[in-house]
């Protein structure tokens, strides 16, 4: 939900209630106050009768409401005594109406020559069903007229005030620590934004920093590491030469070889890595992706031969583009030897190029764990593998703006390698 | 054959020279860019291994000098593998070659005995060893005169082995060399081993003089016996 929907919907629920609350109130005192002045106008009409009465004793005769709004009957002193003014509601035929309407009626007694008469007065009373009806409109227009106010107020002026915050959202969006581009920070008059402006880019430049210092670590780290690694496998070569060893001992030589020369793989591969962000590989020239991906079968061969897997090429398109054809050789070659690698032995790897398309499927058990298979030291699980394969091939499509998809369907791996993005 | 390897890693440049001595060539370390421009100014040599990076110098300056001067001595560039530029350079200036670090010391050989055959084998393009005489240019291999079929991959493997003769070249080292430079990330090299198998029997079936003996868990070794 957006930040703006957010405010107005708390304000349209808590309008809701404050307004119906108010309403109710504002209905019982202005029904409070219309009793209260219609029953001292009810009070002064009896007065004036009575008074009138005292004058024109034929008042006395009226019985009936036809031309009046009060009827005197007499009564006895008995039904007088104790008998005070009584102020109550009741229904009238209203001939404008033409039905019963509510009417206010004041009750009262008095003496006039000794006798006693009953008065009756009414005035007719405000229709509470359609002061509730017009309460309710007006307050339904009222709430409506609230909410759109402040949508409008949200929209033009809340808007306005958050556009340097929707701003830092967007320019968020699209940073990437790895493209090393400057987030450019609106200026803002409001103390807030420019809090968190100021720390958004206290804290980029900070992780900026580390991450480049970590790169620049890893380079710097393998880059010194390559030599001692070259002199220790090559003093080991000369004295396998030149010692004359016994097979056991010559056994564990192998061994330490072997260990060394792993080591520098994954030296490598780590220099690779650096080099290939720090886009060390400018150089473009034309790429016939067939040829090359022909070209590198055909220098795994025998080590798909030796692991007894085969590799079946089918082609349906051609893909030809321009690019770096190293970083192109390297990808392909680690995607391939990476099928072959994880294949069992006596199942084949398949390799297919469609337009705008190559695919690489290769046997395997269950899905591979998609967040984790292209990051470092993740994927790796057999002895040997130096866990930086796909990492490789990750870090090369993002450079040469390819799109490199990892999927499993009918127990296959698959690894696409797809041109139009 | 004189070989001047201008190297200031004592221990690599140690490796360098053994490894060249071995195969009966004359050979003269020294560390610095002040002590390499002394010595080329005085002797001549045949091959030079330069190093880029010197403590007090760039190499490449070295091999300008040298051109500079019209010297006729092959150089062989060795520098860090991640130097592209030095490779370019270096070979725009002249280089005969570029050997990335690491290596191993049997591409070490084989690339200083290929510019030296390049410069001065005036002709002689054969490789001889014992009744095998294998023939660099053309890629025909012959026994007692006649020849014997090999495939690319078999040729390049006896004429490596062949170039180390007598020497311990390991798996990663063939691999590398025969199998082309992305070979290398696969991590176990035993399927080489058939195309060893079949250099073997083809090489037996014509009574070739030779054998390549396997080193157990490093590599290979080409022997008169």
């Amino acid at each position: 939900m957006k930040l703006l929907n957010y405010t107005t919907t708390y304000f349209a629920v808590i309008l809701v209630f404050l307004l119906g609350l108010w309403a109710l109130i504002f209905y019982f005192e202005i029904l409070d106050e219309i009793y209260d002045s219609m029953d001292d106008g009810l009070d002064n009409q009896k007065m004036l009768v009575i008074r009138k009465a005292k004058q024109d004793s034929s008042v006395l005769k009226k019985n009936a409401f036809e031309d009046g709004n009060y009827i005197i009957t007499p009564t006895t002193p008995e039904f007088s005594k104790g008998v005070t003014d009584a102020y109550r509601d009741t229904l009238m035929f209203m001939e404008n109406e033409e039905e019963y309407e509510p009417v206010r009626l004041l009750e009262s007694v008095f003496q006039q020559d000794g006798s006693f008469y009953k008065i009756k007065v009414v005035t007719s009373m405000v229709e509470e069903d359609d002061l509730r009806k017009e309460l309710f409109f007006s307050l339904l227009w009222l709430y409506l007229g609230l909410i759109l106010t402040i949508v409008l107020l949200n929209s033009f002026f809340q808007q306005e005030a958050w556009k340097p915050f929707y701003k830092l959202l967007r320019r968020l969006e699209k940073f990437s620590i790895e493209k090393d581009n400057q987030i450019e920070f609106e200026d803002t008059k409001i103390e807030e934004f420019q809090l968190l402006n100021e720390r958004i880019d206290r804290l980029l430049r900070k992780s900026v920093e580390s991450y480049k210092s970590q790169k620049e670590f890893i380079e710097n780290a393998s880059h010194e590491l390559q030599t001692p690694l070259a002199i220790s496998i090559n003093k080991l070569e000369l004295m396998a030469e030149s010692a004359e060893l016994p097979p056991e001992q010559m056994e564990e030589l192998g061994a330490v070889l072997q260990c060394l020369e792993r080591l520098t793989r994954l030296n490598r591969s780590l220099l690779l890595l650096s080099r290939i962000e720090n886009r060390q590989f400018a150089e473009t020239e034309k790429i016939d992706w067939n040829a090359l991906v022909k070209q590198i079968m055909a220098e795994f061969e025998d080590f798909a031969a030796h692991r007894e897997v085969k590799i079946i090429l089918s082609e349906e398109g051609n893909i030809e583009n321009s690019g770096n054809k190293d970083l192109a050789s390297i990808l392909i070659s680690n995607l391939l030897k990476n099928a072959i690698f994880h294949s069992p032995s006596d199942t084949s790897v398949e390799v297919s190029i469609s337009s705008g398309k190559i695919e690489f499927k290769n046997p395997g058990t269950k899905p591979l764990e998609k967040s984790r298979i292209f990051s470092r030291f993740k994927g790796a699980e057999k002895e040997n593998s130096t866990g930086l394969g796909l990492a490789i091939s990750k870090a090369i499509v993002d450079k040469i703006d390819l799109e490199l998809i990892y999927a499993y369907s009918n127990h296959k791996h698959h690894f696409n390698l797809n041109f139009n993005i | 054959m004189k070989i001047l390897i201008i190297e200031d890693e004592k221990d690599m440049s140690q490796n360098m020279q053994a490894t060249l001595e071995k195969e009966n060539f004359l050979v003269e370390p020294v560390a610095t860019y002040e002590e390499a421009l002394s010595k080329i100014g005085v002797y001549d040599y045949d091959c030079i291994l330069l190093d880029i990076g010197l403590p007090d110098g760039n190499g490449l300056e070295i091999l300008r000098t040298l051109k500079d001067k019209g010297y006729s001595d092959s150089v062989i560039i060795v520098s860090a593998k991640d130097s592209l530029d030095d490779k370019v350079h270096g070979l725009e200036l002249g280089a005969d070659d570029y050997l990335p670090k690491p290596f191993h010391m049997a591409e070490l050989n084989a690339r200083v005995k290929a510019v030296l055959r390049r410069r001065k084998l005036d002709g002689s393009n054969l490789l001889k060893i014992a009744n095998v005489s294998i023939n660099i240019d053309s890629h025909l291999v012959a026994v007692d005169g006649e020849e014997l079929e090999l495939n690319r991959k078999e040729f390049a493997v006896l004429f490596y082995l062949g170039t180390n003769q007598d020497r311990l070249v390991s798996k990663s080292a063939l691999a590398e060399h025969v199998w082309g430079d992305y070979i290398d990330q696969t991590d176990n090299f035993d399927f080489i081993y058939s195309q060893i198998k079949n250099l073997r029997k083809k090489l037996s079936d014509k009574n070739a003089g030779l054998e390549i003996k396997a080193v157990y868990g490093i590599g290979y070794k080409l022997l008169v016996p």
